[in-house]
């Protein structure tokens, strides 16, 4: 067990190692000078070039690689062309807000896909199934931001439930934090449903139709116990993958989601940034978000022996 | 074509299998009505210039943010100009993106993918690669890639396929590592058959159905992060109208005219919808083990 989770470890440094070489050769090989950006457009050549030098943007290449993944290493995620802040800096004002709404969203994804899926595959060829695939196909159909202006649409402008856009920490208050979050994390919620609810029944499907199930019900085990205790947790590691993988439609989705509610988190930070130009902030913003997906996955993975005790490494 | 196993037809074969069904199979009422759908938003969008009442960019400051009339039958946008001509013209950039997208990373993901699964040697240093890119969120890439190569419809294609290829790269080449293994395929190589004719030849036919598939989930999925790029602000320039940026210029006029969004909107949802129903039941068809699997 120990080793594979080292092993898996040390599998996720040539990964990273490959993201960091692209994202860098990215924003190098494409037009676009970051010293002139930083310079306005008043510069004289003469300052462009002060700039330059100072920036370390006439070393070579890899020169300039190194020196900027060192600095990576060393926790400097280097310092916004636009504000002149340190890069960790902002992300620590802004990733609060994500955080919030990305953990809100996983909670009301499984709590609502995984039973969604068990019964329609308990169920299945029913309307129930029907309905549940005929959203799950619907999630994957509309754009995240329409279903974001749909909810607004409905919840806060016709019913006045809840504010139309922006955020409040949850230091402010269960009540306020809530009913700005709320709409947010269901906006971005419905793809994950439509995601999980779909492998969830798939996998059940292929479980219900074991022989362990037959003899549960057989020897006269409760049908909830046999759905949620027999079968769920041996169709649970397609499951589990799913989440691990659909984790970047939701950090995708994360990035549309805060430009529609106006919340001030990484996402609209790297929008704003790219759209900029501000290359430290892009730079650091993708390899930060490529991380963490690797580090999700690799929580995912070391969790299926967890789930299904078989699995042993 | 009772029992439609890739490994053993022919490119020609395959494709014809999809137009006749297997025996025994099939297709309910569902697939038809969206082939249906899909037939009908293709051709009003292609043949858009030919009925719309308006040119969609022209722009008209006395009839700002008109509601739907018999003159403009879904209301004016925030410049005057005709919401349904916009709405109709817009849709043959999003399809072309959508069908432009899917070919491109078909193409080369086969070739990648051809190369990874049939070369050992290269096979660990391409699928690192490709696992890299797919840990960068597709979005965030897309945007990049666009805000740095500028706003062209070229550059927005290019921009929704880098992160698509990884996808079809491991699709092909988990079909070839199981074909490679075929009896037909090693006798091909022991009777000293070119590289490049066992590739084309031997394996290419094999990834034909899945690649079907597969391009046609690209394709939907493709229109919907064209729609998504413009609502960033990193789409194709708002000359050319789009579903997407028609949707992403009503943003900031949504609280008094939400048909800016919803229409365009509506439109787009219906022909992703009507795409991945139909790869939906391409798939069942072509692969009868996933059929049993998603019941």
């Amino acid at each position: 067990m120990f080793s594979y989770i080292l092993k898996r470890i040390l599998a996720t440094i040539p990964v990273m190692a490959i993201v960091a070489v692209f994202v860098f050769l990215l924003l190098r090989l494409t037009p676009g000078d970051p010293a002139a950006i930083l310079a306005g457009d008043a510069a004289t050549p003469a300052q462009l070039e002060r700039i330059r030098d100072r920036l370390g943007l006439n070393d070579p290449l890899h020169i300039q690689f190194f020196t900027w993944i060192g600095q990576m290493l060393h926790g400097d995620l280097g310092t916004s062309l636009i504000s002149s802040t340190p890069v960790a800096g902002m992300i620590g004002d802004r990733i609060g807000p994500t955080i919030s709404i990305a953990i809100m969203t996983i909670i009301i994804s499984v709590l609502l896909a995984v039973p969604m899926g068990v019964i329609a595959a308990w169920r299945h060829r029913t309307w129930v199934d029907f309905l549940v695939m005929s959203f799950s196909v619907l999630g994957f159909s509309v754009p995240v931001f329409v279903i974001g202006y749909i909810l607004i649409q409905i919840f806060a402008i016709e019913l006045r439930w809840v504010p139309v856009q922006g955020y409040a920490p949850l230091s402010d208050g269960i009540g306020p934090f809530m009913t700005r979050a709320i709409l947010p994390s269901l906006t971005l919620a419905t793809i994950y449903v439509a995601l999980i609810a779909r492998m969830t029944r798939a996998s059940m499907l292929e479980v219900l139709g074991e022989d362990y199930v037959r003899t549960a019900r057989a020897k006269g085990v409760r049908e909830n116990v046999v759905l949620f205790r027999h079968a769920l947790r041996n169709a649970a590691v397609p499951i589990l993958t799913i989440i691990g993988t659909g984790f970047a439609l939701l950090i995708s989705g994360v990035v549309v989601t805060e430009s529609v509610f106006n919340i001030p988190g990484i996402g609209r930070l790297t929008v704003d940034a790219i759209l900029a130009r501000d290359y430290p902030v892009i730079q650091a913003m993708i390899l930060f978000t490529a991380g963490i997906y690797v580090f999700v996955n690799l929580i995912v993975d070391v969790s299926y022996s967890f789930f299904d005790p078989r699995i042993r490494y | 074509m009772a029992e439609l196993s890739p490994s053993r037809h022919s490119a020609f074969q395959v494709l014809t299998g999809l137009f006749s069904l297997p025996a025994g199979a099939r297709v309910g009422a569902g697939p038809m009505i969206a082939a249906a759908i899909l037939v009908a938003i293709v051709l009003a969008s292609l043949l858009a210039p030919l009925y719309v009442p308006y040119d969609p960019l022209a722009m008209d400051s006395m009839s700002r943010l008109k509601p739907p009339s018999e003159m403009h039958l879904l209301g004016t946008d925030q410049y005057g100009r005709d919401t349904f001509s916009r709405v109709m013209t817009g849709g043959r950039v999003s399809l072309l993106i959508g069908v432009g997208a899917a070919l491109v990373s078909v193409v080369i993901g086969l070739v990648i993918g051809l190369v990874a699964g049939f070369f050992r040697a290269a096979d660990g240093i391409i699928m690192r690669i490709m696992d890299s890119l797919m840990a960068i969120p597709a979005i965030l890439l897309a945007i990049a890639l666009v805000a740095l190569n500028g706003p062209s419809l070229g550059s927005v294609i290019i921009a929704i396929t880098i992160p698509e290829v990884p996808r079809v790269v491991r699709l092909v080449r988990s079909v070839v590592l199981s074909a490679r293994e075929e009896p037909y395929v090693e006798a091909a190589i022991a009777l000293g058959s070119s590289m490049p004719k066992i590739l084309v030849q031997h394996l290419m036919p094999n990834t034909l159905a899945p690649l079907i598939v597969q391009g046609t989930y690209i394709c939907a999925s493709a229109i919907l992060i064209e729609a998504i790029l413009s609502f960033l602000g990193a789409g194709v320039s708002t000359e050319i109208p789009t579903w997407g940026n028609i949707m992403a210029e009503g943003r900031s006029y949504f609280q008094v005219k939400p048909g800016l969004i919803f229409w365009p909107g509506l439109l787009l949802s219906l022909c992703i919808l009507a795409i991945n129903l139909l790869g939906d039941t391409a798939r069942d068809l072509l692969d009868p083990r996933m059929k049993k699997r998603e019941g």
